[in-house]
């Protein structure tokens, strides 16, 4: 009872994080699912965002100004990933790899902007002293400064722009890139300004996930991002296998993404919980993924002959 | 009007790989030509019909469309003036998008594209219409996506797509060899229709000798990365596949490559 009791309590936490971490899970289902790449950059753009945006705050910033500029430096990460990639011709997991090496040394230079050190592993920003838009401490008031609120709907203006985004003539031309960059030259579609744009878009979705973590958690840390492309895989993972076959239109699809990453927070507090340490979290988080991947790539292996068998023929 | 002047490709220099696709080819089309390629495996056909494209970048020579040297365009530039349907009937639609998206996509070649809506609903009216040319009942699936069709469907899609916007030259890079016979006499028709209605200047490759010689007004064989044998006119009307061996025998000085032309 006592173990249940705790879990519960611990529920609306898992749902904050879940709610904060599904906008960057949306990134990733961006470039993992829309344009077909793998995108590394988003370690270091979610710690950028998170860096930027206790920056800004601590300089006294309105905190959503510093939410912009958090945003602002996802894309510009996005960007330099993006140009790696297409003008350089670096592979683009390597291009992601590189952008994320560098942004580790870049986020400890921008937390120490104004401190008087070089170079700064963490920055806390605090509800008591300043104007954050949300906090961790609120999450179980009923009350207007409750952090689930604003992260709802940030949430839903998110899913809203980008439904709106991919379905204009840009929009879809990344689509085409993703789905088949052959037919897309062919339709005259540069592919190299698609994915561009593309990692542009989603590492800005990063650091502003990014950004609102650093500020529901009280502090930005040149870390926080470690790992975080896995819990966006994972998320988009498990969102599509529980959801996939109900989920069909492009926004509900990027809505299980976000489900996605409250269910997989439910999850690992729950195995907190059960009794699992905090740094055992990444290869649990590892091997969830890894099972979730397989799954499809052995149903197609072994299991779709019995399906195609009689199938319409090819005429 | 087309005009190739003295193009050169060769794959892979300097090493054991090395393969000379291109060797000087020049060709001019009019405006309305309807060329049908033949040629043996290797030959050039496809590495003709790439370098127009714009797959590639070539080593020597120009291309040019309606007097535009289009030698150094990217490929998504020079779509604005190519359409193209591939051997491979994955390669020319998109698989997760739908039919309507798929053209609507076709529709914006060589235009900007901006943040105005992908698809219009007047859009869809249009389609709807134009897809009954093809006769393969995809005007009640607009929504479908594309990944469902069959091969000959997507084949047949992807000519529409290439001809939606009116292209100054299609390019067809036998369009209907991966289909079954009777798929591929469905696509050829559409073809026909298709290049008929709108005078589309068109390169086919084919290794169909009959299909060769039953469309288009001129006819090309490429041997060794060259233009080999040339006939248009009432001599092309009145070819038979015989005359065409001889005529590939006569032009590569030997007999052995006419079991190599017509497997090929």
């Amino acid at each position: 009872m006592d173990f249940l009791l705790s879990f519960l309590n611990s529920l609306p936490g898992a749902f904050g994080q879940g709610l904060a971490w599904g906008i960057m899970a949306v990134g990733v289902y961006i470039t993992y699912r829309i344009l077909d790449v793998a995108d590394l950059t988003v370690d270091g753009s979610l710690a950028t965002g998170g860096a930027v945006c206790a920056l800004g705050i601590t300089m006294g910033l309105n905190p959503w100004l510093s939410l912009v500029l958090a945003i602002l430096a996802g894309m510009l990460s996005g960007l330099v990933t993006g140009l790696f990639h297409t003008l350089c011709g670096i592979p683009a997991i390597l291009s992601g790899i590189l952008t994320q090496l560098a942004l580790y040394s870049v986020n400890l230079r921008i937390m120490a902007i104004g401190s008087g050190a070089s170079t700064k592993a963490t920055l806390a920003v605090s509800v008591d002293k300043q104007d954050l838009l949300l906090s961790s401490r609120y999450i179980r008031e009923m009350s207007l400064r409750n952090p689930l609120l604003l992260l709802v709907v940030l949430t839903a203006v998110v899913i809203a722009v980008l439904y709106w985004f991919f379905g204009t003539e840009l929009g879809c031309s990344l689509r085409a890139t993703g789905a088949n960059p052959n037919m897309a030259r062919a339709q005259g579609i540069n592919t190299n300004t698609a994915k561009v744009l593309g990692l542009v878009v989603s590492n800005g979705l990063v650091a502003l996930s990014g950004g609102l973590l650093a500020q529901y958690q009280g502090s930005a840390t040149v870390d926080m991002g470690r790992g975080a492309i896995v819990i966006g895989l994972a998320a988009v993972i498990i969102g599509e296998v529980l959801l996939g076959k109900v989920f069909i239109n492009f926004a509900l699809k990027l809505l299980a993404a976000i489900i996605g990453a409250i269910i997989y927070y439910v999850v690992i507090t729950l195995v907190l919980r059960l009794g699992l340490e905090s740094t055992d979290l990444k290869l649990l988080t590892a091997v969830v993924v890894a099972i979730f991947l397989t799954i499809p790539y052995w149903k197609g292996k072994y299991f779709s002959r019995s399906l195609t068998r009689g199938g319409t023929g090819n005429a | 009007m087309l005009e190739l002047k003295q193009i050169y490709k060769t794959f892979n220099p300097g090493t054991i790989n090395e393969k000379r696709a291109l060797n000087g080819v020049s060709l001019t089309l009019d405006d309305g030509d309807f060329v049908t390629v033949i040629g043996g495996n290797g030959a050039g056909k496809s590495t003709l019909l790439n370098a127009m494209a714009g797959t590639f970048p070539v080593d020597g020579g120009t291309i040019s469309i309606d007097g535009i040297d289009v030698t150094r365009l990217p490929e998504h530039k020079r779509a604005k003036y190519i359409g193209r349907v591939f051997q491979d009937p994955m390669m020319g639609t998109a698989a997760t998008m739908q039919i309507e998206e798929n053209l609507a996509l076709a529709a914006r070649r060589g235009q900007r594209r901006g943040l105005k809506a992908g698809i219009t609903a007047k859009e869809r009216k249009e389609y709807q219409e134009l897809l009954k040319i093809l006769d393969l009942g995809l005007e009640d699936r607009l929504t479908a996506k594309v990944g469902l069709l069959s091969g000959g469907q997507r084949q047949a899609l992807t000519l529409l797509m290439a001809s939606l916007v009116k292209p100054k030259l299609l390019l067809l890079d036998e369009h209907t060899a991966a289909l079954d016979p009777k798929t591929a006499a469905k696509v050829l028709d559409a073809t026909e229709k298709i290049v008929q209605r709108d005078r589309l200047t068109t390169l086919m490759i084919t290794h169909n000798m009959r299909d060769a010689i039953a469309h288009g007004n001129r006819l090309i064989m490429m041997y060794e990365g060259r233009v080999a044998v040339d006939v248009s006119g009432e001599e092309k009307k009145n070819l038979t596949v015989e005359q065409l061996l001889s005529l590939f025998s006569k032009a590569s000085g030997s007999d052995e490559a006419d079991d190599k032309l017509l497997l090929g």
